[in-house]
């Protein structure tokens, strides 16, 4: 694969300080060995709960972390804080400033960046950038407040494209929208990729919008990836354990089918990233898990081309863990 | 009979910007053991339908009008503000959005808890504190003893709800009012929460009201559905009606906008064009006209009433052929 962005053995791990003299004791492994590749076009999908790490990676990626082991690799070439990777963050009224206008805060990234001189260049690339996201020219001298939580999004995705960047990495971008103005959102960022050949790494908890936009989809729990593989193919046929109890934990809004699904409910929370557990890390939640899973650290196998898992008991999970979401069942049904 | 029967409720905020109407004229009922969903995107008058039910809409700001409200056989609007406190908590039990907002920080989770059999049960102390380590059990919380001893911000967030809904459930209400109660969690948690619901309803028949925008939630454990729309319901019906034989645009634009797990590729999404109305500003005809697909000019003329479009199912839209 002709990667992008590549990330090999990432580590972001966060000291923790008890007392004011006792010094570091210990660390919060918020990601903990993090191999990923993210081609040019592509959308890569990353999902976990709260904890996991997905933001931290996503942070780091953009640089705005400091990875603490690993190499982050963009064309090849090693990263530090770049134009060509932007972010847009979950809560668009948080991450802009409120006493600014619209169109300054799209302009100020095209200035500094030094993208386009003089004055009426960066104002004709402002108009631009508004036309590209949807927003009408009257946006330019109003405030982030006049505007909805859809359409301020739109505005961080604006201040996004203004670098010109390859890669942006949406942290949550939609989850925080109605159903309804989500949708419109997914729409855009999809449109958007298509006209410029932006590679996406599209981070969520949860799973519809992820995986309507992404091509491939990786799934993180407790600073590692578990399972990735191409969006069709994971939702088909997840091969981790953890993987198919989230899937079975996504409600889908049909009663029929609901009625019909076998759930896995696990028990507790996700454990903390201070001391993770020896063996494979889902190990106290799984409801499945071995002896083995509790004492060594499962391979990182690939099942088929490009699905690759960390679990022992990935050929058996069809049996264990008969699956929730059946497509079959349900198509046959419409 | 209805456990709770709501009719003609309306609601407005007096603000700077002049009068906000939130509700507009809603029914609703609910029977024993039986779980309704309030669907509807932020806006909606969901979340301040549930609070008008309760009483607990600030009365300086907020003008509550209704043509009846009750519940298991009582007025609910000629009860003195004392009346209702003791029927909240008591015959009514409430679980919020956030648990960590709805529970007091510095007091511990025994304490908060064993306060309830205290003054609603007239327990004494000692009995109240083993009441409370029983309902912490309940709700599936390891050690309930030991963790009674703790505050708040010691439990997790999946943990937090699972208290709050313990509070709810301390004198077996009648009926649940749940606003929202899954949003915060994780969805692994949130199938947990779900569940613990469904089994405590099971056991102690109470029927459950349920304030979500989370269409599969409702999918997977309501009953009935009530779809609202700027102040309106623009839907009600069996949550199988309403899901598959949807009468109304609005609904079934927004189960079209969520993308759904247990399909193969649907192509592009169809997104619903424009945002929800201002509601400062309500037209005269259908508040989802400027949205619609399917808008025809007599769309503009009125708001179109619920008009019975099947078996125990009602849509408000023009185009719903009314059935006997």
């Amino acid at each position: 694969m002709n990667a992008l962005i590549e990330l090999r053995d990432l580590a972001v791990h966060f000291p923790v300080h008890r007392g004011l003299m006792s010094g570091t004791s210990g660390a919060i492994k918020a990601v903990d060995g993090v191999t990923l590749e993210i081609a040019r076009g592509e959308t890569l999908g990353l999902v976990g709960e709260s904890g996991c790490g997905k933001s931290t990676l996503g942070r780091a990626v953009v640089g705005l972390t400091q990875p603490t082991g690993g190499t982050i690799l963009i064309d090849n070439k090693p990263m530090t804080r770049d134009r060509r990777v932007q972010m847009i963050f979950q809560d668009p009224s948080a991450s802009l400033n409120p006493r600014m206008t619209v169109g300054a805060a799209i302009a100020e990234p095209v200035r500094l960046n030094g993208l386009r001189h003089g004055r009426a260049a960066v104002v004709a690339r402002m108009h631009e950038l508004l036309d590209l996201v949807g927003l009408p020219q009257s946006a330019t001298h109003r405030y982030p407040h006049e505007f909805s939580g859809g359409q301020r999004q739109r505005v961080g995705i604006a201040r996004a494209l203004a670098c010109e960047p390859d890669v942006i990495v949406c942290d949550e971008a939609v989850s925080a929208l109605d159903v309804s103005i989500q949708a419109q959102i997914v729409a855009l960022l999809e449109d958007l990729q298509g006209r410029l050949g932006l590679t996406y790494l599209f981070i969520a908890h949860d799973l519809g919008a992820l995986k309507h936009i992404s091509h491939r989809v990786a799934v993180m729990y407790l600073g590692k990836i578990v399972e990735v593989a191409p969006k069709a193919e994971l939702f088909a046929n997840p091969r981790h354990a953890y993987t198919r109890a989230l899937l079975s934990a996504i409600p889908v809004p049909d009663p029929m089918v609901e009625r019909q699904r076998k759930r896995i409910i696990l028990s507790g929370d996700i454990p903390s990233p201070a001391n993770p557990t020896s063996g494979c890390r889902f190990h106290t939640r799984c409801p499945v898990a071995i002896d083995r899973c509790r004492s060594d650290e499962p391979d990182w196998q690939e099942m088929s081309p490009g699905h690759h898992t960390a679990c022992w008991r990935a050929n058996e999970l069809v049996e264990l863990m008969p699956d929730a979401l059946s497509l079959s069942t349900s198509d046959a049904r419409r | 009979m209805q456990l709770l029967e709501l009719e003609g409720l309306h609601v407005a905020f007096s603000t700077d910007r002049g009068e906000a109407k939130a509700v507009n004229g809603i029914d609703l009922s609910l029977k024993e053991s039986e779980t309704l969903a309030v669907v509807g995107e932020s806006g909606s008058g969901k979340s301040v339908t549930a609070l008008a039910i309760l009483g607990l809409l600030p009365k300086r700001t907020a003008m509550v009008r209704a043509d009846a409200l009750r519940f298991d056989g009582r007025d609910l609007m000629a009860l003195s503000e004392e009346q209702l406190r003791a029927m909240r908590g008591k015959d009514i039990g409430m679980v919020f959005q956030d648990p960590m907002t709805s529970l007091n920080p510095v007091l511990t989770i025994g304490r908060q808890l064993s306060e309830i059999g205290e003054v609603h049960l007239g327990m004494t102390r000692a009995t109240a504190q083993d009441h409370a380590a029983d309902l912490l059990d309940q709700v599936g919380i390891p050690q309930a003893k030991a963790r009674l001893r703790d505050y708040p911000h010691q439990f997790s967030g999946g943990m937090r709800q699972r208290v709050g809904i313990a509070m709810a459930i301390a004198c077996k209400p009648k009926l649940l009012i749940a606003d929202e109660p899954t949003t915060a969690l994780d969805v692994t948690v949130q199938a947990q929460v779900l569940e613990l619901l469904a089994e405590l309803q099971a056991e102690m028949r109470m029927a459950i009201m349920l304030v979500t925008h989370d269409l599969g939630v409702v999918a997977r454990i309501a009953d009935r559905v009530l779809v609202m729309y700027a102040g309106s319901v623009v839907e009600t019906g069996s949550a199988e009606a309403v899901f598959s034989r949807t009468g109304m645009p609005y609904t079934r634009a927004l189960l079209r906008s969520v993308p759904r797990l247990d399909q193969a590729d649907e192509g592009p999404l169809r997104p619903i064009r424009g945002s929800p109305p201002d509601v400062m500003r309500l037209a005269k005809g259908c508040s989802f006209a400027p949205r619609c697909d399917l808008v025809e000019a007599r769309c503009h003329l009125g708001q179109p009433p619920l008009a019975r479009c099947g078996p125990d199912h009602q849509a408000a839209c023009v185009l719903v052929e009314p059935t006997a």
